[in-house]
């Protein structure tokens, strides 16, 4: 057992890097380099604002009940039960941790939906009502053995439908609510730098280890004999871990493949896009595939949201960062693919996990398992869709969401947190020219102002 | 006295400052600019969705000359820059009235 906790310290690490800063640079180096610095700081927001809302009630109120994972078939579990992680042993804090990082993770993912134009304080009070009127909900009914997994369950092994597809409908329901921004989609609105694109990408991809693989639960006959402890947790880590890898190099390619036939060029924002949608799609599905299974998920996942993210610009909504496109659409993907080629010798099949007891489509099962998937999805959608357009319209018609239109224009980087991102151009860059002549006001004391003249100087 | 102004590829402003330099040109200023000629631009994919870059980054050159020397410069940039290719540019001379040089006062030709 002492390794698996010492795993689960890294995987939960692991996570937490997929936040900050792993998500921030894949969606910092698609925005205008105007608004990087605020693009980042949703992420950065959102991972500090979820995790206090977490372990106040957020654990409570997901996982409720008497112990870890412990549901009581209830709509939503009491949040004030276990509140500040009251009567929570020390010993299961590594799963309260490990919880926390994926409630932040799916929260920060929304804010690409809504890119360059949300003040930064309607975006924390929407992640605190969010979270905890959205989030916890549905990670209690399709995780915590809450009312909806009692009556209808269904797998979602790391989170395809609790992080991925939640994620991607709030983000388009807020997307239609917040409104485009200013000039989509006439004016240019490229990607500034797709090298931070690329190593966000890349390290979303090394995060993604601790999510997949570390999500494992162990069934109540391998806890019980440390040689049934061992076998669980070799064999089932082993086969996420491939199945996540391969996945993932499968839909880059499908991805790369598509943008061939239909745009003539391979693209680095398309393998980087391509790597998080088969992530994404093989979420819910890297315990219930075998390695031919992972295959057929990355391809069909890479090579449908690869056409799946022109939608937007045919329906006019401005999902700036195509959360829609790729979240929504691979969640629903891996979530439904498990009905077609999950099957009963995969990990979550021998641990009697599968709801329905029979295989996907394609291994001789019927369509119990799809149902099962499919209610899972639809109960995501209707719960996170409808409470997310409520909570979106109330803060449209209370505090109000967008930057003014003028700071919106000149960039929100200065006008929400008076930063640029970077220094353009010698004249006021590096000590030289004009900058050198700068009036630089110091903050309080002389020391400082001394330093600053002997630098300028 | 004449201005010789040339935009021209910036990958070429090497080429050109070789070749001013063989014709004894003492100085010369550089910036970095952007336009479109009849090449008008380029487009570019990003998830599908086509973007047309129509302002192309240039160099432009501007070299002070006396009347004499403005032929021989033009017909080194051309020369220099030129790679066959669409969007390689434009090069044209202009009549300059006055100059001076800052640090002595010189006037005219002997400011050059």
């Amino acid at each position: 057992m002492d390794g698996y906790y010492a795993w689960m310290i890294v995987a939960t690490a692991l996570v937490l890097m997929m936040t900050v800063p792993a998500l921030a640079l894949f969606y910092g180096g698609m925005t205008r380099s105007k608004s990087v610095l605020n693009m980042m700081m949703m992420s950065f927001a959102a991972f500090a604002v979820v995790g206090i809302v977490f372990v106040l009630w957020g654990w409570s109120e997901g996982w409720g009940g008497n112990g870890v994972g412990n549901g009581n078939g209830a709509l939503i579990a009491n949040p004030l039960s276990m509140f500040g992680m009251h009567g929570v042993s020390p010993g299961n804090y590594i799963y309260v941790l490990f919880q926390l990082t994926f409630a932040a993770i799916t929260a920060a993912l929304i804010s690409g939906a809504i890119a360059d134009r949300v003040r930064m304080s309607a975006w924390i009070v929407f992640v605190v009502a969010w979270v905890t009127l959205v989030y916890f909900p549905i990670a209690h009914n399709i995780w915590g053995g809450g009312w909806w997994y009692s009556h209808f369950p269904n797998l979602d092994y790391a989170g395809g439908t609790v992080v991925h597809i939640n994620a991607g409908v709030a983000g388009g329901v807020l997307a239609l609510i917040i409104g485009k921004r200013v000039g989509w989609p006439r004016e240019l609105m490229r990607p500034h730098n797709l090298t931070l694109t690329m190593i966000g990408a890349g390290l979303l991809w090394f995060g993604w280890y601790g999510f997949n693989v570390g999500s494992m639960v162990f069934s109540a006959s391998t806890t019980k004999a440390w040689g049934g402890f061992s076998a669980q947790f070799q064999g089932e880590m082993g086969t996420t871990f491939l199945n996540t890898t391969v996945a993932t190099m499968c839909a880059m390619l499908g991805w790369l493949a598509v943008e061939r036939m239909l745009h003539g060029k391979a693209t680095s924002l398309g393998a980087a896009s391509g790597v998080v949608a088969g992530l994404v799609a093989i979420t819910p599905s890297c315990g219930a595939v075998n390695t031919l299974g992972a295959i057929v998920v990355g391809v069909v996942a890479g090579m449908v949201c690869a056409v799946a993210v022109s939608f937007k610009y045919k329906i006019g909504l401005d999902d700036s960062l195509d959360v829609v496109g790729v979240h929504l659409v691979g969640g629903i993907l891996g979530a439904l693919m498990i009905g077609l080629v999950g099957t009963t010798s995969s990990p979550q099949g021998v641990d009697g996990f599968f709801p329905a007891g029979t295989n996907g489509l394609f291994y001789g099962g019927d369509l119990a398992l799809l149902g099962h998937q499919a209610m899972g999805v639809l109960f995501t959608l209707v719960w996170s869709g409808g409470i997310t357009a409520v909570l979106g319209l109330a803060i449209k018609y209370t505090i109000g969401w967008r930057v003014t239109r003028d700071d919106e224009m000149s960039g929100i980087d200065s006008a929400e947190h008076g930063e640029t991102a970077y220094d353009w151009g010698g004249l006021t860059g590096g000590g030289h020219g004009l900058g050198a002549t700068a009036t630089v006001s110091s903050p309080s004391s002389a020391p400082a102002a001394e330093s600053i003249e002997s630098v300028t100087a | 006295m004449k201005q010789v102004t040339a935009v021209v590829k910036p990958f070429k402003l090497d080429d050109v400052k070789a070749a001013l330099e063989v014709l004894g040109i003492q100085g010369l200023t550089v910036g970095e600019v952007q336009g479109f000629g009849r090449q008008k631009g380029h487009t570019e994919v990003y998830r599908g969705a086509e973007y047309t870059v129509d302002l192309v980054p240039k160099v432009r050159i501007d070299v002070l000359v006396n009347d004499g020397d403005a032929d021989k410069v033009v017909d080194a940039i051309v020369e220099a820059a030129r790679t066959g290719k669409i969007g390689d540019g434009k090069v044209w001379v202009t009549p300059v009235d006055t100059l001076v040089r800052v640090r002595t006062g010189e006037r005219g030709p002997d400011a050059v």
